[in-house]
């Protein structure tokens, strides 16, 4: 009985998600700018709660309250810093200039900006090529966030492949279908959604616990080192490290990289701009307190299982630990589905048509994109039946890669003496030196408790800056291009 | 076009609501105020006072070291 309420819970709220997405289907023009970016037509809520969905995924919603759980509540700060206040002025500082320049020169991708600018498809070509690499762990991230979650809400009656299989299918025929339109539509939906089930989830569960001060002091009782700022886990680098790669990966993840360009108005991007804190103190205090608490209630997580599940499933009935995890589904979608929209475009738009294709026709490509988002999302479906790593760590991994982009690229916005050479050897240079410290041994990870990401990124600035001061412009690029608006 | 003073003046803001964001004078406090961590209250305060010189930042110098500045 309750299997079936939980599925059906479930499973209504993807079909109700489905619903929207033909609907945009139907408004949906056959034309690149259309199917990627909505026609550049999005207003403030829309663009506000897209955004925000599409930067909540099953990294915040599972791996935020099970470090919280496991380490303490200080993760509220680390990602309160880094999405509300560092990624709002960089939503400003890059937000609002690569609008500016993507609307004065019609650019749908970051590869497109920067090839135009230093006229050169190969770097075009590689800022799409290293965005996809890193795309590809973040999104098997959601298919396992996906995958655990169905197993765990229903007691291994839903195994974790069918799970994250049922994600997968779901979202292939959504990205396919709705284009940028449905995306930004059901990510209202689904940010909405999210912060209504994650507060009552709260009130739900401190009703149960007596109060907040009660669940507190339960903690305490259990992880008495809990209430107070920092600790062994959370030392000042750790938290350093974390937030800075974090919100400068964000700005450079192709989802939200593209959303920068969408916004109909300034109008729309300033007021996004000054609700950025609110929003995420109203999401992120809640679920990050919730998965603390629960250490004090007495739940017992093993290691890899999510938190939030077995906390609901203790304390609350049956249909409304599936109505929450269908807003964490919701969560993981709404990233992923943005996720494989602008993977798709960056493959079209950057690598086919430069390298393989030029010919190819509008419909061509259009066939291709949504080709290339099917097997963009099996292959991430089949890695993450392998179960790499904690979702902590495969998300830190991926950030960390795409803030190594962030510094080049801010360098080639705001100095013109930016050269080909420059920003090539900042972004080539810093990744070759992020790679190594991921994937080869021999290679640390931290120098003293700072995390290599923010060696890379330095490294990547002191490259750009020093290259383009010992090189000269290269025929074809267009130094003024960023500088030039209309009005 | 807001003036050269406020020009610095909002680049200060924006170090310092960064910075700041993370009460590193508390740190090691464990001092709990109804039911949640006194750095938590600081980080509440916080976001709330960024939200709104954001917004003022949007009302008074919108457009500061992006346009014009060729």
């Amino acid at each position: 009985m309750s299997l079936a309420v939980q599925l059906g819970i479930i499973v209504g709220y993807l079909i109700l998600a489905l619903l929207i997405g033909v609907a945009a289907y139907r408004l949906t023009d056959r034309t690149a700018e259309d199917y990627y970016l909505a026609s550049r037509t999005l207003g403030t809520v829309v663009l506000l709660f897209t955004t925000f969905a599409t930067l909540l995924s099953a990294f915040t919603f599972f791996a935020g309250p099970n470090t919280a759980y496991r380490e303490g509540p200080e993760w509220i700060l680390v990602m309160g810093v880094m999405d509300g206040v560092i990624f709002a002025v960089l939503w400003y500082l890059v937000g609002y200039k690569q609008w500016l320049v993507g609307r004065e020169h019609g650019y749908l991708t970051l590869g497109e900006m920067l090839g135009d600018r230093f006229g050169s498809d190969r770097l075009r070509g590689l800022v799409a090529g290293i965005s996809l690499f890193w795309l590809f762990p973040y999104v098997m991230l959601q298919q396992m966030g996906a995958g655990t979650a169905l197993t765990a809400l229903t007691n291994g009656a839903v195994p974790y492949w069918a799970g994250a299989g049922l994600i997968t299918v779901f979202m292939i025929v959504y990205v396919v279908l709705a284009g940028m339109r449905g995306v930004a539509w059901t990510d209202t939906l689904q940010g909405a959604f999210m912060l209504v089930t994650v507060w009552a989830a709260l009130f739900w569960i401190l009703a149960v616990a007596d109060g907040p001060s009660a669940a507190t002091a339960d903690l305490v009782g259990v992880a008495p080192e809990f209430t107070a700022l920092g600790g062994d886990f959370y030392t000042p680098a750790f938290v350093v490290t974390q937030a800075v790669s974090i919100a400068f990966g964000v700005a450079m993840f192709p989802q939200v990289n593209q959303r920068f360009f969408v916004a109909r108005s300034r109008t729309v991007l300033k007021r996004t701009f000054a609700l950025w804190p609110v929003l995420v103190l109203a999401l992120f205090v809640p679920a990050f307190m919730l998965g603390a608490w629960a250490r004090g209630l007495g739940i017992e997580a093993a290691p890899g299982a999510n938190v939030l599940p077995l906390l609901l499933a203790e304390y609350t009935p049956v249909w409304f630990g599936a109505l929450v995890i269908a807003g964490a589904v919701a969560a993981m979608m709404s990233s992923s589905d943005s996720m494989l929209l602008s993977g798709s475009s960056y493959f079209t738009r950057d690598i086919y048509r430069p390298f393989i294709n030029p010919e190819a026709t509008e419909r061509r490509e259009d066939l291709l994109g949504r080709a290339g988002v099917v097997v963009f999302a099996t292959g991430a479906f089949l890695a993450s039946l392998l179960r790499p790593g904690t979702l902590l760590e495969i998300g830190a991994t991926a950030f960390g890669g795409f803030a190594q982009l962030a510094l080049p690229v801010i360098v080639a916005l705001y100095w013109t003496g930016t050269t080909r050479a420059g920003i090539t050897a900042g972004i080539a240079g810093s990744q070759a030196f992020y790679l190594a410290s991921v994937f080869l041994p021999f290679v640390p990870t931290a120098y003293g408790g700072w995390g290599a990401s923010l060696f890379g990124m330095a490294l990547g600035l002191a490259l750009t800056l020093g290259v383009s001061w010992l090189t000269t412009s290269a025929p074809g690029e267009r130094r003024a291009i960023y500088f030039e608006f209309a009005d | 076009m807001v003036s050269t003073y406020e020009r610095y003046a909002w680049g200060l803001v924006f170090v310092v609501l960064v910075v700041f964001a993370v009460p590193w004078f508390l740190w090691g406090d464990a001092r709990v105020i109804r039911g949640l961590p006194v750095w938590l209250w600081w980080h509440v305060g916080w976001m709330g006072l960024a939200s709104l010189a954001f917004w003022l930042f949007s009302r008074r110098a919108w457009g500061l070291w992006i346009e014009g500045t060729t």
